[in-house]
């Protein structure tokens, strides 16, 4: 008997005449590695928000762990992570610094922030790096600490946007490591990227278009519905029809 | 709490790891003060005199030994003719010429009266107008020490005094200007910019994501600026007092009190400004324009208010920064207490609830 830790119906976002995400319909289990994709524009990140809290939806309903997200939003943002697009940390702060900021943010107490800040650079091997700035380290390391950072306070789902931009596919497969590992934990991971290949790494996966969801299944059975050999196939299959990004 | 104190740590860290940032913070005030203090001198000295004397007497070589003889003006020499002082003049080297008319000491003793002509270079006219002021002064000097020679009786002595500024210093008139122009600089550019930078960062995604409450985090970034205006504002005192002399008549710690709520009222506009602009780049030139300029302009820092065509004298009632050097001036030069400065406070606390009222009103719960 699975737990739904998200649950949403109908859910829609306009910006003026402009509808960015068009009543989408779907759920994600705990401990999921759900992928959400799409191209550019097709209104992945529009929809992140509202899932996080951080934005109103227009029209629709859901729940994020158990919370309205139109009335308890507030109360979601304790119990999830997020890693942004743009950016998670501070560059000018040192690597233990920003643990401990967010790890204050999220409530967590002195003594438990400094034991797990040990426990955490030494799991990623990072005891050197602990007085470094931010700014110094490498895309790759920058972004696995972004991602430990986000999981700091043990929420019940993480939300990944675009986590690995810009980086090489070795780096990438270390980095899935690590979501396989919470995902282990128990800690549902809801990811969007518009790397195709990522998509094999999902439990499931949907794919928006043009502000709606097109195909939500594993990456397996898109593959059999679509008679694609990958999903890069899949995805260009239904990205032929969309009227929006690239 | 907890939470706030984490995001106050970290303003402090990213404000002291930026030296160029920290440089200005610290180190304007210090050169404000020494430029206007040392470098920027309104007062008018090293007048440059000549005299055209064609007929010398005691009175005439008398007005002009007292005039060569005074520290403000710089003698030139004798002209020849008109010409040679209107040449003079026109190229720019003479500032004031002294014209004695033929047989002056003469005309005065038989027919009671006679003229001395001044012509001053008023190219500037501020300088030109002292000029002349200062040299008729001490023409009626010399008239009133004939006068006391001769024993006329029911004289009128006039004596002038400049009352809070005998010296005429003006750098009485700049300290209290710069105080507001820094202030301001610093709380409302530097925090406007500071919440800004999350937006362009990226970051502030991520708090909005989180339980970090939006007053914690707005209240927690204008912490820091807080307290270095404070340590600018007493930066500025120290120079002020120790280097240029500039005294302090009034109570410490009501000069303080309308400091504070200075502060408090340019990082409200700060907060105002975060609000409405979306870069850096634009909180910059936002705060610049609204903020730097109508202080430098029309606050009274430089040019006298009451100077100013009546448009731009209505104009500077909604600059804070006017009613804020109205009551330093009144506190540090004049001395005066709280009962003459209620207008400016009550004036600067009302601007303070309309800047924070604008920016509560205008500060989004969710990312529209």
């Amino acid at each position: 008997m699975s737990v739904k830790v998200i649950e949403v119906s109908g859910l829609t976002k306009k910006f003026g005449n402009f509808t960015a995400v068009d009543h989408i319909t779907f759920d994600v289990e705990e401990g999921e590695i759900f992928g959400f994709l799409g191209a550019n524009g097709a209104g992945k990140t529009t929809a992140m928000q509202m899932l996080c809290g951080i934005s109103m939806p227009t029209a629709g309903a859901g729940t994020v762990a158990g919370y309205d997200i139109i009335k308890e939003n507030e109360l979601i943002k304790r119990n999830i992570g997020y890693m942004s697009q743009k950016f998670s940390l501070y560059e000018d702060l040192r690597v233990w610094e920003n643990i401990r900021l967010f790890g204050g943010i999220y409530g967590l107490s002195d003594k438990v922030i400094a034991t797990k800040t040990n426990a955490l650079l030494e799991k990623l091997n990072f005891q050197k790096e602990r007085n470094t700035l931010v700014k110094y380290l490498p895309l790759g390391w920058k972004q696995k600490l972004a991602f430990s950072v986000a999981i700091f306070h043990e929420p019940k789902i993480v939300f990944l946007d675009e986590p690995t931009g810009g980086v090489d596919p070795a780096m990438r497969r270390q980095f899935w490591e690590m979501i396989y590992e919470a995902a282990d934990q128990g800690i549902t991971v809801f990811v969007t990227t518009h790397y195709m290949d990522e998509a094999e790494y999902c439990n499931r996966v949907s794919i928006m278009v043009d502000g709606h969801i097109d195909a939500l299944d594993t990456p397996a059975a898109l593959r059999r519905q679509f008679s694609a050999d990958s999903m890069d196939e899949v995805f260009r299959q239904l990205a032929r029809k969309a009227k929006r990004g690239d | 709490m907890k939470q706030f104190i984490a995001f106050v740590k970290k303003e402090f860290h990213h404000i002291m790891r930026d030296n160029r940032t920290l440089l200005i913070i610290l180190g304007m005030p210090v050169v404000e003060i020494l430029l206007f203090g040392f470098a920027i001198n309104m007062e008018v000295q090293d007048i440059r005199v000549a005299f055209y004397d064609p007929t010398p007497d005691d009175f005439t070589t008398g007005i002009a030994e007292r005039i060569r003889q005074n520290s403000y003006f710089n003698y030139q020499g004798k002209m020849q003719s008109m010409e040679e002082m209107e040449e003079s003049m026109r190229k720019g080297k003479l500032d004031l010429a002294v014209v004695f008319p033929q047989k002056f000491q003469e005309s005065m003793v038989h027919s009671g009266k006679a003229a001395v002509q001044l012509l001053s270079n008023s190219s500037d006219p501020n300088r030109g107008s002292i000029s002349v002021t200062y040299a008729s002064a001490i023409i009626a000097g010399f008239q009133q020490e004939q006068a006391d020679l001769i024993q006329i009786p029911f004289r009128i002595e006039t004596e002038n005094r400049m009352i809070y500024n005998p010296l005429m210093k003006s750098s009485y008139m700049f300290v209290p200007g710069i105080m507001g122009l820094v202030l301001m600089i610093i709380c409302t550019i530097m925090t406007s910019v500071s919440i800004v930078r999350e937006k362009e960062r990226g970051t502030m995604e991520v708090l909005l994501a989180s339980p970090l409450k939006q007053g914690t985090m707005i209240f927690a970034k204008t912490i820091p600026y807080m307290v270095i205006s404070f340590i600018d504002f007493i930066i500025i005192l120290l120079l002020s007092y120790f280097v240029l002399g500039v005294p302090v008549n009034g109570s410490l710690l009501l000069l303080f009190l309308v400091a504070i709520l200075y502060i408090t009222l340019t990082l409200s506009y700060g907060l105002t400004v975060s609000t409405l602009v979306d870069k850096q780049v634009n909180a910059v030139i936002f705060s610049a324009t609204t903020a730097m300029i109508p202080v430098l302009m029309l606050s009274g820092m430089i040019f006298p208010i009451d100077n100013m065509p009546m448009v731009l004298q209505t104009l500077s009632a909604i600059v804070p920064a006017r009613w804020f050097i109205e009551a330093v001036r009144k506190v540090m030069i004049q001395g005066l207490g709280i009962t003459m400065i209620w207008k400016e406070m009550l004036i600067l606390i009302g601007m303070i609830l309309f800047l924070l009222g604008v920016t509560i009103a205008k500060t989004k719960k969710r990312l529209e």
